[in-house]
């Protein structure tokens, strides 16, 4: 599962959807691989606007990754002058669409529940008593 | 055969999860072709859109568009594994999800697609609360595009009309072959032998899916009738 993934994941809880606390889901003893995917340097520039860039920030930190700058990198800074994509883009293509969880755990800081993920799939059924 | 409130989640274990985790290989062989009408909704979206397929099955919805990104769910984990592996699907991502219980923060996503999955949901509340939860996941501009099974097909082999009860067992045959007999678990055939699987779906009268989307608190944008089932586009809003 790429870590873009993990801007548009919450708890599965509907009480805990309504919290600040769910969003982002915390990596707990998380296993990292690298799935190699050519770039998409249009989908990059025109989904960044759409990124919870601080979410994605805390992160990387909690992953150990290479640090983020505190804002998201501008339009210019993804495109050089003669149209080709920078190395920012390309880092980012690397960070979000390659870097993927492959095993681990997902926790809702809202109320702990932590939902595994297995052979690059989470699973987010609750148990019956959950629901 | 409308089942009970209390009853509804693990009816729908029995009749319609478990059925799919044991047909997912041959189920899979059987979906490639994208739907027109779906393939143009996801082919017609701006590059950089984010979205959800609920319900994503073999993901053959994760093809059409590379330039969006789609975060697909399924209850059935022998469907996404198949779903994960195809190369083509990359660019998008599985998760193992309900569709009552969607693990995605409200108000977000451009679009939502959820093909042939509401009407295995066995009370009237229950469909409408899975479209509840859907069009919550949008953002105020969003849009979904909902597929469900008609009543009315007497087109297809099936012959329903009208007439017809809404809720039903459907077969589902996996033909057994000598051929086929020496086959793996997975495979279409068992000692030679036709398997029958018969999973729960709720047909839809004309008019009952967008009855769905109002009473959801949605709004019913577009919709239609293609090969046997009703469609909608809906949103939260009217613009």
């Amino acid at each position: 599962m790429k870590l873009l993934t993990l801007n548009f994941l919450t708890c599965a809880r509907k009480t805990c959807k309504a919290t600040a606390a769910s969003f982002p889901l915390h990596c707990r003893e998380v296993e990292l691989e690298q799935v190699e995917m050519d770039p998409n340097p249009l989908f990059i520039k025109n989904m960044l606007p759409r990124l919870d860039w601080k979410a994605m920030k805390g992160l990387t930190q909690e992953l150990g990754l290479p640090q983020l700058p505190n804002e998201a990198p501008s339009e210019e800074e993804l495109q050089g002058a003669d149209g080709e994509p920078t190395q920012v883009l390309n880092d980012l293509h690397t960070l979000l669409m390659e870097t993927s969880v492959v095993s681990g755990k997902l926790v809702c800081g809202n109320c702990e529940y932590e939902y595994p993920v297995k052979d690059g799939i989470a699973s987010f059924l609750l148990p019956s008593h959950m629901v | 055969m409308s089942t009970s409130a209390a009853a509804a989640p693990t009816y729908e274990n029995q009749h319609v999860h478990a059925v799919y985790n044991q047909i997912a290989a041959h189920f899979s062989s059987t979906r490639h072709k994208p739907w027109p009408i779906i393939e143009n909704f996801l082919r017609t979206l701006p590059a950089g859109a984010i979205g959800l397929d609920v319900g994503c099955g073999n993901g053959k919805y994760l093809s059409v568009n590379r330039d969006i990104f789609i975060v697909a769910s399924d209850r059935s984990r022998n469907l996404l594994e198949i779903a994960g592996k195809e190369e083509s699907h990359r660019p998008h991502a599985v998760v193992e999800a309900d569709v009552l219980e969607l693990p995605h923060p409200r108000g977000t996503f451009d679009f939502a697609i959820c093909i042939a999955v509401v009407h295995h949901l066995s009370t009237a509340e229950r469909r409408v609360e899975a479209v509840r939860g859907i069009l919550e996941t949008l953002r105020p501009e969003g849009r979904a595009l909902v597929y469900v099974w008609a009543l009315e097909q007497g087109g297809s082999r099936r012959g329903w009309t009208a007439d017809d009860e809404q809720d039903v067992m459907v077969p589902w045959v996996m033909r057994g072959s000598k051929k086929a007999a020496s086959a793996d678990a997975d495979g279409p055939a068992n000692g030679g032998q036709d398997r029958v699987f018969h999973r729960y779906y709720h047909l839809y009268r004309e008019g009952e899916l967008n009855q769905d989307v109002t009473a959801a608190g949605g709004v019913v944008l577009d919709s239609g009738y293609e090969k046997d089932n009703w469609w909608v586009v809906a949103g939260r809003q009217l613009t």
